[in-house]
């Protein structure tokens, strides 16, 4: 079987002032249709760089991506974006910022039915109400919330989450993870989700890989075997406890604090 | 009070306020007309003149509007160059700089110089080149701090370059845009009014001014610059209301 995101090798370097720096350094990320994998590692470890990588608005000095089958070779309309920052359109209500990218990607929805999935997309989000308010006129998570939608509007394979929650308070948060699995339950997409937060990343993901320093490669990759829907209690449970501990160990030898012969403790 | 009502009434109570108080300060200092005319010395002024006060008012007006739009226009297009290429910032700025820095007063007899005699076209060059400065200054800025997650938003979908200008770059600059047209507009009076001044055989307010001056009537002299503070006031608010309309969703509610 083919994955949906296949990442082989990839090299690249920024060039700088003092020299070419390279991040990314064989890079190896398997994603397979429907999955989702979270990207956790140190600081300026070249996380951001990835997302772009994956959204064709980069091209690596060495290696490929491959998405769907079809060798990334720029920008593709078939990846929904959201960052840290929500970026959504002052000047627009928050429905007509969910419908942003079906003003540039061609749909076959009509203006009726783009409109009603914003809604429905909005409702799923709990955001039921909102259609018409400003988004100076909503809270933080509120309009993470709402970049959620208009990154799912034009139905993406690829859902490319660079940080999403990271700015927000921790019970907005939590709550926010859940909605996250709502919508998928919904909204099926692959993702890749790049995050600080090690609980976040086992509670999303399928698949956790966490990257070295820099210059990044694929130092470690842990899956998170899933019966059935998660809850946050699942958070607090032995085998969670167990999970977050690897990838702690993990961070800490991508560090440098610790050494691979090390046992976790 | 109705809201609209209150509105209008602040500012012109507070108007009157200051002229009953210019009133006072003449009449308690004993002062002649040569030293300050007082309001009520305006008012013959303008009932004498009335005819020129039109003719002359619509002059300095249209001449300045002329001259500001060209500054937009050219503001603009200057401002994009500077915003998009980090070359053309390095290279254009300086110059700009040393170009504003420059007292426009001793551009004027240069200028009358150059094109002796086409004293409308004079004028609107000075507007337009006193007040284009903070145009550009203020989309060049708007433009080269897009935030990179704005553009990569639309870019990762396959967005065009102009794609990404006209739904993003451009509405997102407008608030800055208008706060720079504000000070452009008081600057473009400036510009018409120096050339009408110091040019001989001028038109406009301007000219208005400084033949009240060639024949010592102050009062005339003091009309005359209440009747561009009028103009000025006139036009900034024509701005404003066009701000409400483009930009009027970058004010926050108040509170």
């Amino acid at each position: 079987m083919t994955n949906l995101i296949d990442i082989k090798g990839v090299r690249h370097a920024y060039q700088t002032d003092s020299g070419p720096l390279p991040v990314l350094d064989g890079l190896e990320i398997a994603v397979p249709e429907g999955g989702f994998v979270a990207v956790v590692g140190p600081s300026g470890c070249g996380k951001s760089t990835l997302t772009r990588l994956i959204a064709g608005l980069m091209k690596p000095d060495e290696g490929e991506v491959w998405l769907h089958g079809e060798r990334v070779k720029g920008p593709r309309s078939t990846v929904g974006m959201a960052f840290q920052n929500p970026v959504l359109l002052e000047w627009r209500t928050i429905l007509k910022n969910v419908l942003l990218p079906l003003e540039i990607v061609p749909s076959k929805l009509s203006k009726k039915q783009a409109e009603e999935r914003a809604r429905f997309l909005l409702s799923l989000v709990g955001l039921e109400g909102f259609e018409d308010k400003r988004p100076s006129e909503l809270s933080g998570g509120m309009r993470q919330r709402a970049s959620l939608c208009r990154a799912l509007i034009h139905q993406p394979d690829v859902l490319i989450l660079d940080e999403p929650f990271g700015a927000l308070d921790a019970f907005t948060r939590e709550d926010l993870w859940q909605t996250m699995h709502r919508v998928k339950e919904r909204e099926p997409f692959t993702g890749v989700l790049i995050t600080h937060d090690l609980r976040e990343s086992i509670f999303l993901a399928d698949q956790v890989v966490v990257l070295s320093g820099r210059p990044a490669r694929t130092q470690y990759v842990l899956d998170i075997p899933s019966s059935g829907p998660r809850t946050l209690d699942d958070l607090y449970t032995p085998a969670a406890a167990e999970q977050l501990n690897i990838l702690r160990h993990q961070i800490q030898i991508a560090q440098g604090r610790a050494s691979a012969g090390e046992t976790a403790t | 009070m109705n809201k609209h009502l209150r509105a209008i009434a602040v500012p012109l109570i507070a108007i009157a306020i200051l002229l009953a108080f210019w009133e006072w300060l003449v009449w308690f200092n004993g002062w002649p007309k040569f030293k300050m005319a007082a309001p009520s010395d305006l008012i013959p002024a303008y009932q004498r003149h009335w005819n020129l006060f039109i003719s002359m008012g619509w002059q300095t007006l249209w001449r300045t509007v002329l001259g500001l739009l060209l500054a937009v226009l050219f503001g603009t297009v200057l401002g994009m160059i500077m915003g998009f290429s980090r070359t053309m910032r390095d290279a254009l700025y300086p110059i700009l700089v040393g170009f504003n820095a420059i007292p426009k007063a001793t551009v004027v007899p240069i200028v009358a110089l150059m094109f002796v005699g086409q004293h409308d076209f004079n004028t609107v060059l000075l507007a337009f080149m006193i007040s284009f400065f903070p145009i550009a200054v203020s989309v060049s800025i708007g433009l080269s701090t897009l935030e990179p997650e704005y553009r990569d938003i639309l870019r990762s979908l396959g967005a065009s370059q102009a794609t990404i200008f006209w739904k993003i770059a451009l509405p997102k600059t407008l608030p800055e845009f208008f706060g720079a047209l504000k000070v452009a507009v008081t600057l473009a009076f400036i510009g018409t009014n120096l050339m009408e001044i110091v040019s001989p055989h001028g038109r406009g307010l301007g000219a208005l001014f400084d033949s009240g001056r060639t024949n010592s009537d102050f009062p005339l002299m003091f009309a005359v610059l209440l009747a561009l503070a009028f103009l000025g006031i006139v036009l900034y608010y024509i701005v404003v209301a066009l701000e409400k309309i483009f930009a009027g969703w970058a004010e926050r509610a108040p509170g």
